[in-house]
This record gives C-alpha cells, sequence and structure tokens, in this order.
C-alpha cells in the first residue's frame, strides 16, 4: 500500500462507521485532492460530507473549528503548508485555545491535515516546514508522519480523539510503499524506535528519517559503531522518555531535520538534552538542519539547502571522528 | 489601436504561445521542473493587457511567462530563469513562478494566491503618496476572489480613492474547481460592484482587453480612484504540468478552443489592420526565432554557483549599516 493510500483508507474506515466524520478542503472532493489522499470519498459519501472549498484557507480551518463546536468531527485539508500560514490565525488563536480558555468546557475534535517539506523545485513559497511554529503552540497536537503503517494508525487515533490535532504528512512520501499492519497495537503517538543501536541515537522524523535511514550503513562502517534510530512521530507533545532511555544507553545524540536551522523543532530536543541529560553524554550533541535561506528553485541549490544522504552521512563521520568514535 | 501595436500585440502573442509549448516540451525533458503553469489560450488577455498598461506598476501570479515578456522581459532570460539559470531574471532561484524585474516594474510572480493583492494596495498608496497616478495593475485568478486579501484590498483601495486596477482573469477554474461550485455567481466583477467602478470583456479578444485597459489608465490618471475589469478566458492546457485536466470534458475543450485568441486576432490583423498574409508570417517567423534563440541561451547558460545560496537573503550587511 502507499502513503496516500493508507491515509485514504484511514479516512474511508472511519467514515463508513460516523457520519459526524467530514473532509474540507481545495480540491479535496471532485479533483480527489492534490495528492489523491482523498480520492474516491466524494463519490462514497457523497458533497455534503467531501467539501470543496473556496481558496480561503483560514475560513477552512476556521470554518472546522465551528464544525467541530457544532458536533461534527471535520478534516481539513491545507494543500500545502505554505498556504497555512494564512489559517495561522484561526490554527493559534481558535484551535488551540478554546478548550483551554473555555476552562474544558469546549472541546475540538478535529484535525488539520498538512503536507509540506522541500518536494522538487518547487521554490520559496510552496518548500517549507513550519513544525517549529505548530509545535510551540500549547494545546495543539502536532503529529508527523514518516511511514505507511504508522500513517494510517496515526491519522485514525487523530480523527477519533476529542483534541485539535496538525497532522503533517511530507509531500515526497504520497507514493512511499509499505504494509499496513491493521492488528497493530502501537499507540501512533508516541516516538517509534525504528532501528536498535547501541552507540549513537539519531533523531528525526518525516521524510527526511528516510534519508537518516539510508546514511545509516556507511556512518556504521566507517565509525565502527551501532546507530539507534527514532521517529519522534508527535512533535507536541514530544515522547521524552522514549528518548531519554535511548540517549542513557548511547550517550550520543543526532538531530536531523529538514526544516531550517535557526529555531528549527530539533533545537527544542537538544536544549532539553542538555538540560537534562547533560551528564550522560560523551559527545556534543549534533544538530544537521536545512540552511537558514528560502528553499531556491535551482535543483542543485535546493539539495545543498537541506540535509541530503550524503550530506548527513558526511557530517556524522566527522563527528564521530572529533568525538572518539 | 494603432497598426504597429496590433503588430506589437499579434506579435506577443504568437511568440507567447511558441515560448509556452517550448517550456512544455522542455519540462518533458526534465530541463525545466517544479510547477509549470502554461498560459496557453490566454494569451490575448496576458498581452493586450500589459501593452495597454505600458506606465505604472504589475503585480501578477505565478502563470506570467507571457505578461513577463510582454513587459519587456527578454524571452531569453525569461527562459533561463525558467532552467534554473544563474542569467535568468531571478537567478534561478525564482524559477517559472517568480520572474521579478523592477526595471519593468513588474514585481512577480507570486505564487500565493490572492497574496500580491494587498501588496499592489500598497504600492498604489506609495505612488498616489508621490503623486503619480500613472497606476496600479494587478493581475489575479477567479480563485483568488473569494480569499479575504482580495476583499480587503477592494474596501481599502475604494477608501483611499487609489490608482489602482484590478484585472481578473477569469478562465472558470481554480485548479479543478470550477468557479460555480467555489462562488454563487460567474461573474467576479459583481463584488466589486459596491466599491468601485466595474467593467467585463471578452478576454480571448486582444483589442476588447486592450481598449478597456487602456481607459481604465486613462481614468486612474485623471485621479478616478479604483477600477474593476474582469476578462473571461480559457486555459487550454491544464492547471501546471502536474494536473492532467481531468474534470474538464472534451466537449468543454471544444467550446473552450473554438475561442482561439490566435486566428481571431490575426484576422482582424488582414481585415481591420490591413496586414498581408505575408507581412504576418514575417511577424510569426521573427518570433519563432526569437523564442528559439530564448531555448538556445537557457541550455548553454551556467548554473549558479553553489555560493548563489546565501546570497540575497538580506540586502544589507550588517556592518554597513550605521544610525
Ligand atoms: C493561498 C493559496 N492557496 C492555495 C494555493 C494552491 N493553488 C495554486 S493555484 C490555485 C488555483 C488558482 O486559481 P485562479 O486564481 O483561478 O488562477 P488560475 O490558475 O486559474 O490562473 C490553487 C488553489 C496557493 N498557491 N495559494
Ligand atoms: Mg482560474
Amino acid at each position: 500500500m502507499l502513503y496516500r493510500e493508507a491515509l485514504n483508507r484511514a479516512l474511508d474506515e472511519l467514515m463508513e462507521k460516523d457520519e459526524n466524520i467530514v473532509i474540507l478542503g481545495e480540491d479535496v472532493g471532485l479533483y480527489g485532492g492534490s495528492y489523491r489522499v482523498s480520492e474516491g470519498l466524494v463519490e462514497k459519501y457523497g458533497e455534503k460530507r467531501v467539501i470543496d472549498t473556496p481558496i480561503a484557507e483560514l475560513s477552512i480551518v476556521g470554518n472546522a473549528v465551528g464544525m467541530a463546536i457544532g458536533g461534527l468531527r471535520p478534516v481539513a485539508e491545507i494543500m500545502t503548508a505554505n498556504f497555512s500560514l494564512l489559517a495561522f490565525d484561526q490554527i493559534i488563536n481558535h484551535m488551540s485555545k478554546f478548550h483551554y480558555m473555555s476552562n474544558g468546557k469546549i472541546k475540538l475534535p478535529m484535525v488539520v491535515r498538512f503536507p509540506q517539506g522541500v518536494s522538487r523545485q518547487l521554490a520559496a513559497q510552496h518548500s517549507e516546514s513550519y513544525e517549529q511554529m505548530l509545535s510551540a503552540v500549547p494545546g495543539l497536537r502536532v503529529i508527523s508522519t514518516s511511514d505507511v503503517n504508522h500513517a494510517y494508525h496515526a491519522l485514525k487515533k487523530a480523527i477519533l480523539l476529542d483534541d485539535p490535532v496538525v497532522f503533517i504528512e511530507h509531500e515526497l512520501l504520497y507514493n512511499k510503499k509499505g504494509e499496513v499492519n491493521f492488528n497493530d497495537t502501537m499507540d501512533p503517538f508516541k516516538a517509534r524506535i525504528v532501528k536498535e543501536g547501541k552507540d549513537i541515537t539519531i533523531v528525526s522524523y518525516l521524510k527526511i528519517l528516510d534519508d537518516v535511514l539510508k546514511s545509516v550503513d556507511a556512518i556504521e562502517k566507517e565509525l565502527n559503531c551501532n546507530c539507534e534510530v527514532i521517529d519522534l512521530c508527535s512533535l507536541n507533545p514530544i515522547d521524552y522518555d522514549t528518548l531519554a532511555k535511548s540517549i542513557e544507553k548511547t550517550s550520543r545524540l543526532v538531530m536531523v531535520e529538514e526544516d531550517h536551522k535557526t529555531g528549527g523543532f530539533g533545537s527544542q530536543i537538544v536544549s532539553w538534552v542538555a538540560e537534562e541529560l547533560f551528564y550522560s553524554l560523551d559527545a556534543p550533541p549534533l544538530r544537521i538542519a536545512g540552511e537558514d535561506v528560502p528553499i531556491p528553485y535551482n535543483r542543485k541549490l535546493e539539495l545543498a539547502s537541506i540535509p541530503t544522504v550524503d550530506s548527513i552521512t558526511q557530517k556524522v563521520i566527522e563527528w564521530g571522528h572529533k568525538n572518539g568514535l | 489601436m494603432e497598426k504597429l501595436i496590433a503588430q506589437d500585440i499579434y506579435y506577443l502573442m504568437y511568440l507567447g504561445r511558441a515560448f509556452e509549448y517550448k517550456a512544455k516540451e522542455h519540462y518533458m525533458t526534465g530541463d525545466i521542473s517544479g510547477f509549470l503553469h502554461l498560459d496557453i489560450g490566454q494569451e490575448a488577455l496576458s498581452v493586450a493587457s500589459m501593452k495597454a498598461f505600458e506606465k505604472g506598476d504589475v503585480f501578477t501570479t505565478y502563470r506570467e511567462h507571457i505578461m513577463a515578456i510582454a513587459r519587456g522581459m527578454e524571452p531569453k532570460y525569461v527562459m533561463a530563469e525558467l532552467f534554473g539559470k544563474a542569467s535568468g531574471v531571478s537567478g534561478g532561484k525564482g524559477g517559472s513562478m517568480h520572474l521579478f524585474d523592477p526595471s519593468h516594474f513588474f514585481y512577480g510572480g507570486d505564487a500565493i494566491v490572492g497574496g500580491q493583492i494587498p501588496n499592489a494596495v500598497g504600492c498604489a498608496y506609495a505612488r498616489k503618496y508621490q503623486g503619480n497616478l500613472e497606476g496600479v495593475m494587478v493581475v489575479f485568478g477567479d480563485g483568488a476572489t473569494n480569499g479575504g486579501a482580495f476583499f480587503e484590498s477592494l474596501n481599502i483601495a475604494a477608501t483611499h480613492k487609489l490608482p489602482i486596477l484590478f484585472l481578473c482573469e477569469n478562465n472558470e477554474y481554480a485548479i479543478g474547481t470550477n468557479i460555480k461550485r467555489a462562488a454563487p455567481f460567474r461573474e467576479q466583477y459583481k463584488k466589486a460592484e459596491p466599491y468601485m467602478l466595474t467593467k467585463a470583456v471578452d478576454g480571448m479578444k486582444a483589442d476588447e482587453v486592450y481598449n478597456a485597459i487602456k481607459e481604465a489608465q486613462s481614468l486612474l490618471e485623471k485621479g478616478h480612484g479604483p477600477i474593476f475589469i474582469e476578462a473571461y478566458t480559457c486555459r487550454f492546457e491544464g492547471h501546471s504540468m502536474s494536473d492532467a485536466n481531468l474534470y474538464r470534458s472534451s466537449q468543454e475543450m471544444k467550446h473552450c478552443k473554438a475561442k482561439d485568441p490566435l486566428p481571431y486576432f490575426k484576422n482582424k490583423m488582414l481585415t481591420e489592420f490591413n496586414f498581408t498574409q505575408e507581412e504576418i508570417e514575417a511577424v510569426e517567423k521573427k518570433a519563432d526565432e526569437s523564442v528559439q534563440e530564448a531555448v538556445e541561451f537557457a541550455t548553454n547558460a551556467k548554473e549558479p554557483s553553489l555560493d548563489a545560496l546565501y546570497e540575497h537573503v538580506f540586502y544589507e550587511e550588517l556592518n554597513n549599516v550605521v544610525s
């Protein structure tokens, strides 16, 4: 099954069971979704439940908040993360705060789905990542998914939950292949240990996690070591327990992310490690992230603006040599 | 319309279409990547609007290659940008959607739907402030007229009586969504009516577009305040190269292509402007050569250096700034 099919399957199964679930967004209905995640659903559930909206992101999220208040369970789709900026007022001032401001009297069972990241030469206004901003908003659950099985289970949980969730997908993952284990009992809102190891903890999420996995062989060979790779999955709240166990075991942390380095999401992980696990460390943490520049169109420059398999491999090896590995 | 202008418009429409087909071809071969939005079918609107609005400033969208060329940018530098080359109008960092050239008072190339409209309003404020009423033209699609930025802009432009021309290219589609499914009516000028003078024209007819915009600019110059023109048009291709155009029936496409702006204007050239067949062929030949030259230039142009990645994040080096 493909990543986008797993997401589609999750939507379909839940919509079949609960008619309060509605989908809204630009081109989600007749067009089938720009990444085909909602393909076939308008045919099955009708235009009342799969709503093609005008290009009006503020209203997409704002209406979803109102629908949730009114008793529905909306799943809103933002076509690309950059356009969500038009909806940030609704996401931050409304979606994230109503539960708290009302002292718990209002709940918002809603999801905003969010394709993001550097795809292929889409240039500065179509390539951004916003997990660092979103995860800094109290009251908003932020989930990222990098894996087909996880995508299926995580989206289902996000929809069933009575909290507002921003659900981050990566544009380059939609055609990723994988198996779904329908009987999986994992908690998709906890960090996943994707590969076990004892010498270096590499923390990542979304698409760049795949690049980490592709670089691990070369790193292990060169440094004669064993890497543990963790997929964060939940960016707010963060599963610190899983991270602490791993870092206490390996004594080394590498954080790999695609967003811009300054203020990037991984700075939270590294600052937490500095505060809480300083004495467990054998080496200063290494952070590998995107450059502090808007994403350029030219392919060569685009690739130079974000971590790649090659740059991850090279940076981790260099850091390993410098730090006694 | 004068004969020379008619010739120029036909030249640019013909060149624009040839340019777009070449861009399409080079997208297939991988020389061009990312999102490529072709303007085929909408040439009359793109060319005649730029030719009529010769003075002033222009803000537009991502479907802007032909507008950029009609505004005066050389096809070879536009093609080089599509190829991501250093000599492209945006140094290869913007690509197809982000063509900028302040020397032609052309400010993008904005790919956030509706985002350019408030920018144009701000620029119109600046121009009025400077005592310049040549005006600002902002071009946007029927997809932008459902968003907040659009409504806010109508209100502000009208309140301040700004010298701005809102030009809506209504091709009835925002990607796969027909305007009738996104708004209660097809005619978007109705939304502007309470605020300003409005006019609707056939966007497939270059002469109609030209005359309407010429007239509008002269009104702006007289201090008339904001004007809204809606032009009905039709794109012949998918929304971008990533769109298979499956939501329009062959019947609908046939209807759309029957309004082809090129044969219409060619006929005008022959009948109203008294061009001969040979003269028209000469114009076409010149346009073909220009496009061929553009492709060769773009193919042979250099890639940006890696240093370019860090250039132009900021304009000023901090140590140059003294307070
Ligand atoms: C704020 C925002 N939302 C969504 C998109 C994705 N998008 C790009 S073009 C487009 C359709 C725009 O249609 P229209 O304004 O009619 O222009 P046309 O493409 O027809 O020229 C959409 C939805 C975007 N670029 N920006
Ligand atoms: Mg349109």
